[in-house]
């Protein structure tokens, strides 16, 4: 394996668990998406280029909006 | 944070916070025991043995003039499965629509963002340039990632989800009632369901020319040109539009939760 | 040292799983839950790898190159897009547990209660 992919397995793993420890679920949806780049990384070292597209994508956009939209409809709800 | 303090009110019969976490600790490690002795007796990483494989890299591209052996398999090797796919796709996009639908003790208010005491077009003047700067670009990536989907990485899975990020820029833009008059809701829905039916369509126009379902029967140019690799094109562009009406149905729906409707004056949500 | 894509996986679905055991919001747990998911690709695209493999992707390297394998990547391509589909509509879920239930804490939540 080359070096690149040891160290894009090391950062996912890392990555995995600060997204779950973050338990406020604002800061959590920035973790997500930045996992989700990681993710990216990681696949293409696997050479999977489309699969990394896809995933940088939907990790940085599309993921990200829905929680926070969602989390803004909850949020206001105290009324 | 109540770390290990258990729920305020434990019903009869419901087990505690702390009790739960011990408990998958347990099983946790015993399930990662099972899970590497299944992965141990699997040959080692970069060691791969499928024939599937290594035949369809081999064959792709001289029987489908497509350069992309992976959408080749997408769209129509495995152009059932994507298919599957594709309803999968529709059935949570419907399952939402129908969660979130206007329930009769609310009301659609006018698009007023003071949910938060925001206004609607609140945004600074260097984001509102960024913003519509970037749409025109956007939409134009998707479409190549969608068209050049057989030859280089790609396809409509990925375009869709650019072309509804376009529409996503407008509402950042702060446009929001503009964005209403982008999507009419019909529009979108209409956008959705001729996606999902072109991909079947073009499948059973397969069937029509006497093939099987889905085979690739359209004329087939050279490799490596944008419009070689018959079907793969149409059912590319077909994915691309479900996907992105699929998403900007999604933002639509979660967006009019926030914005527009309101609990109906007097009434109790429940 | 090949065994570590798999290890990796492993370790990612039990950390994920982790979440969604111990979550006190469903928010969190929707995405603790996208984490679960995460570990199959991981191990799907290990699966398919080829040592020094480039991708299926022929445009301007020879035919017989050695590629990787394709069909576990076209798989995980769509998964991806999809699974943010479904997180969509779980999202959605919770929202309407918010609305009917006033709380988004899953230990609070009785499922038997109208």
């Amino acid at each position: 394996m080359t070096v690149l992919q040891i160290v894009a397995l090391a950062l996912v793993a890392a990555g995995a668990p600060a997204v779950v420890a973050a338990r406020d679920p604002l800061r959590q949806a920035l973790m997500a998406s930045f996992y989700g780049l990681l993710l990216g990384v990681l696949f293409f070292t696997f050479a999977a280029p489309d699969v990394a597209l896809s995933s940088i994508v939907i990790g940085s956009v599309a993921l990200p909006t829905i929680i926070l939209l969602a989390l803004a409809k909850i949020g206001d709800k105290d009324s | 944070m109540s770390a290990g303090g258990g729920a305020p009110q434990r019903r009869e019969g419901e087990i505690s916070f702390a009790t739960r976490r011990r408990l998958f600790l347990v099983s946790g490690v015993v399930l990662a025991a099972l899970m590497v002795w299944a992965l141990g007796g699997m040959p080692g990483f970069g060691d791969y043995h499928g024939i599937y494989g290594l035949l369809l890299n081999r064959v792709a591209v001289p029987e489908e003039h497509a350069t992309n052996v992976i959408t080749a398999v997408n769209f129509d090797y495995r152009g059932f499965d994507t298919l599957g796919e594709e309803f999968i796709l529709f059935a949570a996009v419907l399952g939402l629509a129908l969660i979130l639908r206007e329930r009769r003790d609310e009301e659609e208010g006018p698009p007023d963002d003071d949910a938060t005491g925001r206004q609607v077009s609140g945004a600074s003047v260097a984001v509102r340039l960024i913003t519509v700067a970037l749409v025109g670009p956007t939409v134009v990536l998707a479409v190549y990632i969608i068209g050049h989907g057989a030859i280089t990485p790609g396809g409509g899975f990925q375009g869709g989800v650019i072309a509804a990020t376009a529409l996503l820029l407008v509402y950042l833009g702060g446009e929001y009632v503009a964005l209403r008059r982008l999507r009419p809701l019909p529009l979108v829905e209409i956008t959705k369901a001729t996606g999902a039916a072109a991909f079947v369509l073009i499948g059973v126009g397969g069937l029509i020319f006497g093939a099987a379902f889905l085979e690739n029967f359209l004329p087939k140019g050279t490799p490596g040109d944008v419009f070689s690799a018959g079907t793969m094109q149409p059912l590319s562009v077909a994915v691309g539009l479900e996907i992105t009406g699929g998403f900007v149905l999604i933002l639509s729906e979660f967006l009019d939760q926030t914005l527009v409707l309101r609990r109906r004056r007097g009434a109790r949500s429940q | 040292m090949s065994f570590a894509p798999y290890a990796v996986a492993i370790w990612i679905f039990l950390v994920g799983l982790y979440g969604v055991v111990t979550s006190h919001h469903l928010v969190h747990l929707v995405i603790c839950l996208s984490v679960v998911q995460s570990s199959t690709y991981l191990l799907l695209l290990g699966i398919g790898y080829r040592t020094n493999g480039a991708a299926s992707i022929f445009v301007d390297i020879p035919l017989n190159t050695k590629a990787v394998d394709p069909v576990v990547k076209a798989l995980t391509l769509t998964d991806v897009v999809v699974g943010a589909t479904v997180t969509a509509l779980l999202l959605a879920l919770a929202v309407q547990a918010q609305k009917r239930f006033g709380t988004v804490d899953p230990d609070e939540l009785d499922p038997l209660r109208d």
